[in-house]
């Protein structure tokens, strides 16, 4: 369980923008702090791992204190056991792919870096130079690497925002594989609602330095839980009327989508939401899949 | 046959120069990058200093300060008896105050192109600031330190106002190459003079195309 209780000053570009937050994360769930740019997201993060002071605040790792201004503790970054994938990867230019990772591991750990070159499937960019390597390359190096010393923490600032979509869900998956397999508590910053729908246990919605809401992501993203069992997140883009229902187009994961929707539905959609569409699973078309 | 001392000299003195700096320049080029205070705009003021002032108003407050019979000079002259004004280790100091923002210039522009991340990164992974210095911060700004070094080096080697002021002329002792120069010209010996202005000339190039060409193949490595 990591719990905190941060409190901090941010000077943002509309002035003075007051942080006030406190989490808690059962051990070993993935939650994501959403919000948009500029509300304290990667703040957060930072001060989590230690890189950042907060004003005042609390911070406990399973019974272990890492901060606590009321008594003067304050971990260092290096002694707080925290993996961290920053947005821009921060892979280490004067090393290869391998020699990120054992740099970021004791000496006789070789065996933890050989897994991890296995797991993030990366035996073919072993002696390359992060130079080399494309966008989600760079992302699976740096997720390895944060994973080398076996953190308690996994801490993920936008880490696929880069990437196009194919990219992403395959990424999104290496991430929940390795979070379940090294029993990981996870937290994931993050501006993408299908993102956080398919990661996250838990989600902390940020506006302007404070919690608004919290809960599961269905439980934050719509505003009455859906029994459906299908449910996909996308875009709309175009709203048709005909008649006395709507046609929505909806933009889901490179499909159009058209769906239909009545004037109550339509209440508060407006082009260019993102909207949860979900059907109950009695009538589905199933088909299956051939290759010509 | 000519007398070669001068020009070893010179190497001494630039040798010198540049050790000293390299391993003074970094803090101080490192505090400048990531610091953002006032004292810092000072700082930055006070170590650009040399590029613009004549050599000879710093040579000349070098003796003042220096020389034996005031201040700083005196407390080393009575304490530690050591006498920086005529003296190859005066030469040394104040060349490294004269070629400082040399060194301090390419270094702190190296790390503040540098990722502030590469560093956090290195802190999360449980390493301590001098290991990611050496390891991380330093081995990802080679071609600032060399520009640095290289630099400090061949400024020193072109010393002449500072030398003539706080070294003078003292065979074996502070006579550089570029004093020598002006000696023997003076002396009307123009071929020695030309000896030795031409052995600093072919030096000076020889420096400087090592180094471009080795920046360039590192350069061409990261961007292959």
């Amino acid at each position: 369980m990591i719990s905190f209780r941060i409190r901090k000053m941010l000077q943002s570009a509309q002035g003075e923008l007051p942080l006030d937050i406190s989490c808690e994360i059962p051990e070993g769930q993935v939650a994501t702090i959403y919000g948009a740019s500029g509300a304290g997201k990667t703040t957060i993060l930072r001060i989590l791992a230690g890189l950042l002071h907060p004003d005042e605040g609390m911070i406990n790792a399973d019974g272990i204190t890492w901060l606590d201004t009321d008594r003067s503790i304050n971990l260092s970054p290096q002694k707080r056991n925290t993996g961290i994938v920053f947005q821009d990867y921060a892979l280490f230019p004067n090393m290869t792919v391998r020699q990120n990772l054992e740099y970021a591991g004791a000496k006789e750990d070789k065996k933890i870096v050989d897994e991890l070159i296995g797991v993030m499937e990366l035996q073919q960019l072993q002696a390359r130079y992060p130079d080399t390597l494309s966008g989600g390359q760079k992302q699976r190096v740096a997720l390895a690497r944060a994973l080398v010393r076996k953190p308690k923490l996994l801490l993920l600032d936008e880490p696929l925002s880069a990437l196009d979509n194919d990219m992403r869900a395959k990424l999104q998956d290496h991430i929940l594989q390795v979070h379940q397999y090294y029993k990981l508590t996870t937290i994931l910053v993050s501006h993408d609602i299908a993102e956080l729908f398919k990661m996250s246990d838990k989600v902390f919605v940020l506006e302007r330095g404070c919690v608004v809401k919290e809960g599961t992501p269905a439980s934050v993203f719509s505003s009455r839980e859906i029994s459906g069992k299908f449910q996909f997140i996308g875009d709309v883009v175009r709203i048709d009327r005909e008649d006395i229902i709507y046609v929505l187009s909806v933009l889901i994961n490179n499909n159009i989508v058209r769906v239909t929707a009545t004037d109550e539905d339509m209440q508060d959609i407006k082009q260019g939401d993102k909207v949860v569409v979900s059907s109950k699973a009695f009538n589905p078309i199933i088909r299956k899949i051939t290759i010509r | 046959m000519i007398d070669l001392e001068p020009i070893w000299i010179t190497c001494k003195l630039a040798l010198a120069t540049t050790a000293i700096l390299f391993i003074i320049a970094i803090p101080i080029a490192s505090w400048l990058a990531n610091n953002r205070s006032r004292l810092k705009t000072v700082v930055e003021a006070i170590v650009s200093m040399p590029l613009v002032l004549p050599p000879s108003v710093l040579g000349f407050y070098f003796l003042l300060a220096f020389g034996p019979a005031h201040g700083l000079g005196s407390i080393l002259a009575q304490w530690f008896n050591v006498r920086l004004v005529f003296s190859f280790t005066g030469l040394v100091v104040a060349s490294v105050i004269y070629s400082l923002p040399f060194m301090v210039h390419p270094i702190q522009a190296g790390l503040s192109g540098l990722s502030p991340y590469l560093k956090e990164a290195s802190y999360s992974l449980g390493k301590s600031r001098l290991e990611t210095l050496f390891k991380v911060t330093l081995p990802n700004i080679k071609p600032s330190l060399l520009t640095g070094i290289v630099l400090s080096f061949a400024h020193t080697i072109g010393e002449f106002g500072v030398v003539l002021m706080i070294g003078g002329n003292i065979p074996g002792e502070t006579r550089v190459a570029s004093i020598a120069i002006y000696d023997e010209v003076e002396a009307m010996n123009y071929h020695s003079a030309n000896v030795y202005a031409g052995i600093l000339f072919a030096a000076t190039f020889v420096i400087l195309l090592t180094v471009y060409t080795v920046n360039h193949r590192y350069l061409n490595r990261l961007h292959l």
